[in-house]
């Protein structure tokens, strides 16, 4: 099982350490990032392995976004699967 | 790793574009809650409902956040009441009406549909006696929905049952008069009724259905508007390609969503309804779309064909999405609940003759249409015979929900509220069918060889 966590918002730093972080503790291991930096707005989208989280899935959610709502960022986790079924036949 | 353009077309589509779905529903059968005890009647209904439908709210949520789409309505629709009923009277149908508010209290959803009768060939001791309770069951209940199928193409129409409904809307918009006649928002008159809908006021679990089921509703204007101001100044064969294949999109993530709710919840995973769902909100409107689409403003000349093409898009794309399709599936378009037709209204440009036409090529009908509150019950019959016509000549759905406003004239503004809007009130035309309806009787099926 696997999550996309996507990331926008001013940039700032330690934006993909403060991630990382929570993705660590919580037991989501990460499978692939791509960033960038358009002006100065932060864009990141990464890949993570769910299927050993400690916790349940809606609450890595929540946390994630909370720590975005500290950070000024938005951050949406959400399961692969829609991304696969709606962009592959 | 998944494309990153998919990825933030998806997110977009979300954020900007307003995609959600609309609607889980699940259909709960009530056929083996008759009893000719009416304590235990309405017990068995409640127990049903609310032990069939105990985590409905709940598992909505969790797919919700776990793919990061809204799912704005939870909601339940049952057997159609007057086939449950039995011997028992008209106050006895009022009583059921509150036992199904009840249970949506209990469950935590905001409409439960189902408080139906079908009577287009005539009407059982049953149906008279629900049709009866309608307005005050709509009254004295807040999530109740109830609807009346008064036609089909195989049966004609039944215009006794159509007489009947122009008083029952009056008494309705009467009884709920000091909510902007609210009532008749959550009355819907219909021909061809479809059995799976999942969308309110017109949702019943159909005759046919097994003892439970999830139906899923999709929404998506937002998206596809954008998507039509993207490409430009394409022709209309390359704009209905792009129509078809936003639908695609929008009609996985339904289908997605509705297997996994039925999944999760046990239950058959019964059809996604294909459509494009308004809501009040700004960038959620068909009619911005067909406006997006090139017309100056919904309503004027070419309105029709702009839909038409809209409509048949949306199907295209959306069959192929989804394993099972049904319901109402197609463009809706309520009047109050959105944003842009309300503006339409107000200034003019759309009439209640337009959107009868327009009826003729999407889905559903006159919808949530602010009607002056003096409006005879003829008149009001009138249009609805009118509507089901189209239906029935044309073998498809249509229906009715017009509200009288009580106290409003033409140009007055009434607020629903929520999903279900606001709307100004709509020019009619006065002259009497008074002779023409209390006729009676029934309008023959149509013949469907010599089409013309």
């Amino acid at each position: 099982m696997k999550a996309i966590i996507s990331v926008t918002g001013k940039d700032n730093v330690g934006i993909i350490a403060g991630v990382s972080t929570i993705c660590a503790e919580k037991g989501a291991n990460i499978l692939d990032i791509t960033q960038s930096v358009l002006s100065e707005y932060f864009a990141m989208i990464m890949l993570a392995d769910i299927s050993e989280l400690k916790i349940p899935f809606s609450e890595f959610v929540d946390i994630l976004s909370e720590y975005g709502n500290s950070k000024n960022l938005q951050i949406q986790t959400m399961h692969e699967d829609i991304f696969n079924t709606m962009h592959h036949i | 790793m998944i494309n990153t353009a998919d990825i933030l077309e998806t997110i977009n589509m979300i954020r900007q574009e307003n995609l959600d779905i609309r609607t889980i529903t699940m259909g709960i059968s009530l056929l083996d809650c008759c009893s000719e005890d009416e304590g235990r009647l309405l017990t068995n209904i409640y127990d049903k409902i609310t032990k069939n439908a105990e985590n409905l709210v709940k598992t909505g949520e969790e797919i919700e956040k776990k793919y990061g789409i809204p799912i704005v309505n939870k909601r339940v629709s049952v057997t159609p009441v007057a086939l449950i009923g039995g011997k028992h009277g008209r106050d006895t149908y009022v009583k059921i009406a509150q036992t199904l508010d009840r249970a949506a209290d209990t469950l935590g959803i905001n409409f439960i549909g189902g408080f139906s009768a079908l009577v287009d060939k005539g009407f059982t001791k049953s149906s008279e006696n629900l049709i009866a309770s309608i307005p005050e069951a709509l009254s004295i209940t807040g999530k109740v929905c109830s609807s009346v199928n008064v036609a089909s193409t195989k049966a004609g129409i039944n215009m006794d049952a159509i007489r009947l409904m122009g008083k029952t809307i009056k008494e309705t918009a009467f009884l709920t008069k000091d909510n902007y006649s609210i009532g008749c928002a959550k009355l819907v008159v219909f021909a061809n009724v479809p059995q799976d809908n999942p969308f309110m006021a017109g949702a019943f679990h159909g005759i046919g259905e097994p003892e439970c089921v999830i139906n899923v509703g999709v929404s998506g204007p937002g998206v596809v508007s954008s998507a039509i101001s993207r490409a430009g100044d394409c022709d209309l064969s390359q704009l209905a390609d792009i129509i078809k294949k936003t639908a695609f999109k929008i009609t996985r993530v339904g289908q997605l969503v509705a297997s996994e709710a039925a999944e999760r919840l046990g239950v058959p995973f019964g059809i996604v309804d294909l459509s494009l769902a308004p809501t009040p909100a700004i960038g959620d409107s068909v009619a911005r779309i067909l406006e997006n689409m090139g017309l100056e403003c919904c309503g004027a000349h070419g309105t029709t064909a702009a839909l038409a093409m809209l409509n048949d898009a949306v199907k295209k794309g959306g069959v192929m999405a989804s394993s099972h399709v049904g319901g109402l599936s197609g463009a809706f378009i309520p009047v109050s609940e959105d944003e842009g037709m309300i503006a339409a209204v107000a200034n003019g440009s759309l009439s209640i003759e337009k959107l009868e036409a327009m009826t003729a090529v999407c889905s559903v009908g006159l919808d949530m249409i602010a009607i002056p509150g003096d409006t005879t019950e003829a008149v009001i019959s009138g249009i609805i015979a009118d509507e089901i016509s189209i239906g029935v000549a044309n073998t498809k759905t249509t229906a009715v929900r017009v509200i009288p406003a009580y106290g409003k004239k033409e140009g007055d503004t009434v607020e629903f509220g929520g999903l279900l809007g606001y709307a100004p009130v709509i020019k009619l035309n006065h002259n009497s069918p008074e002779k023409f309806i209390s006729r009676g009787g029934r309008i023959p099926a149509p013949i469907h060889s010599l089409k013309n």
